[in-house]
């Protein structure tokens, strides 16, 4: 009898445990949907948790960019329609070095060794950007960056692209200009956002720290012209 | 295998170990410094012709160029690495990479290019 009693009040208490139990992984489940998403069928090749690679050794394993810090990084409008339609953005890969040839006239770009990235459904896209805009590593760094709204013509742009900071030896500024072993970037102003352009330009190490992306110590006033110049040519600001 | 296999294969072994062993005095991390930073522009061969250089309006030094090489002193080459072509009156193109590359890395990458171009540095 007296055992019974003791049952009849742990139940209540119990029957309140399992209750917040349950609510609270629904919760889970709910939000980490997109998660579960990266999880299953991007952990293979990106990297979610950090840290970035700290040896040349770990910087060629890395089969694809880090995606620690893709909530700094990406425009989540970007995210969502190139996660749907990918296309190449780094013309030589990643690592570059293990897709280039000897050519007659200088090394190539080995395209047999690049393949096509996975293309998600609208639905999948969204969940994937979502949870992706949550991974936010770098917040640090971003809280350092200003960039007040701004515009710069792009022959001022590209002179000081070009010339003054020698930035399209590994860039290319439009289809058919400029160097392969970075990302292109005349589409950077859709897909980043422009305190992370400012803070990678001052730092790549600070994103990166065993990234082939020197560190040229470039000004305040010029990290800000760079990215309004980056902004207007992804605005389809033409080049000359 | 009768004898003289035997020994063709001791002498092809040895041929082939005989650049890993003489290289191990320089780091063989310069090496692979030089294919992550520097191959981008001065090719895989070092000869000046990496996959960047089509736009470039200065074209990267050819570092297999012993005539060219053996005129910088290894404290040139150590600067160039360091701080970059701006820094010795040469083009901006050529990236600084002192915040990449450590002092004792930067002084193991001059020993590498020296390996490119089988030269040293003759003052004359
Ligand atoms: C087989 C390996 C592989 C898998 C699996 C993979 N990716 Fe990628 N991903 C890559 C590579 C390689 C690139 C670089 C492409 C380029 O620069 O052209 C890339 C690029 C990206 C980029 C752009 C990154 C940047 O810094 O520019 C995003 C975003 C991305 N992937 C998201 C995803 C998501 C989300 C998934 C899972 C649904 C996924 N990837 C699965 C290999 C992979
Ligand atoms: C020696 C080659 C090289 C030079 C010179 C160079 N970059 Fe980069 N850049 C890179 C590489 C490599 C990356 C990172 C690639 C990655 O994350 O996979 C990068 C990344 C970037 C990014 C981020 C792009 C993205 O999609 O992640 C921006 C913005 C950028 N560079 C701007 C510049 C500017 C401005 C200059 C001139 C001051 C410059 N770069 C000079 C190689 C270079
Ligand atoms: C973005 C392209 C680029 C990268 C990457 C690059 N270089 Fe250069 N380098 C150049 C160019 C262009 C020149 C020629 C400059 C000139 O003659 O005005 C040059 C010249 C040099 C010179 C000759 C300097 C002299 O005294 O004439 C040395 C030495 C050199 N580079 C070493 C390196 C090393 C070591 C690395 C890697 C750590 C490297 N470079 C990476 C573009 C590059």
């Amino acid at each position: 009898m007296k055992e019974r009693l003791r049952t009849l009040r742990i139940y209540p208490a119990l029957l309140a445990l399992g209750g917040v139990v349950v609510a609270f992984s629904s919760a889970w489940a709910g939000e980490d949907a997109g998660m579960s998403l990266l999880n299953n069928r991007c952990a293979s090749c990106h990297n979610l948790r950090g840290p970035a690679p700290s040896s040349i050794h770990a910087l060629w394993a890395r089969k694809a960019p880090d995606l620690f810090y893709a909530g700094n990084k990406f425009r989540r409008k970007w995210l969502i329609s190139w996660l749907q339609k990918p296309v190449r953005i780094r013309p030589a890969g990643e690592f570059y070095a293990d897709h280039i040839k000897p050519g007659p006239k200088r090394d190539m770009v080995d395209e047999s060794t690049l393949k096509p990235h996975l293309a998600l459904s609208a639905a999948d896209a969204k969940l994937a950007a979502d949870a992706l805009m949550k991974l936010r590593a770098h917040d640090d760094l971003i809280a350092k960056e200003q960039v007040p709204e701004g515009t710069i013509s792009t022959s001022m742009g590209s002179l000081v692209f070009d010339k003054f900071l020698g930035c399209m030896a590994c860039h290319r500024i439009r289809k058919d200009f400029g160097g392969l072993s970075g990302p292109e970037l005349y589409t950077a102003g859709e897909r980043l956002k422009p305190r992370f352009m400012a803070s990678y330009i001052r730092s790549p190490q600070a994103w990166d720290p065993k990234i082939w992306m020197p560190n040229k110590h470039v000004s305040d006033t010029r990290i800000i012209q760079l990215v309004h110049y980056l902004q207007a040519l992804s605005k389809g600001g033409s080049h000359e | 295998m009768n004898k003289k296999s035997f020994l063709f294969l001791g002498a092809i072994t040895l041929w082939t170990l005989s650049p890993v062993l003489a290289g191990t005095s320089i780091a063989a991390s310069a090496k692979d410094n030089y294919r992550t930073y520097c191959a981008q522009c001065h090719g895989i061969a070092g000869n000046g012709r990496g996959i960047n250089i089509r736009d470039m309006s200065v074209q990267p030094r050819n570092h297999t160029d012993a005539e060219y090489m053996s005129q910088r002193s290894d404290d040139d080459l150590a600067k160039a690495d360091r701080e970059g072509g701006l820094a010795i009156d040469k083009s901006v193109l050529m990236p600084p990479w002192g915040d990449t590359l450590s002092p004792s890395e930067i002084q193991d990458m001059v020993q590498y290019l020296r390996t490119l171009c089988h030269c040293k540095y003759n003052s004359q």
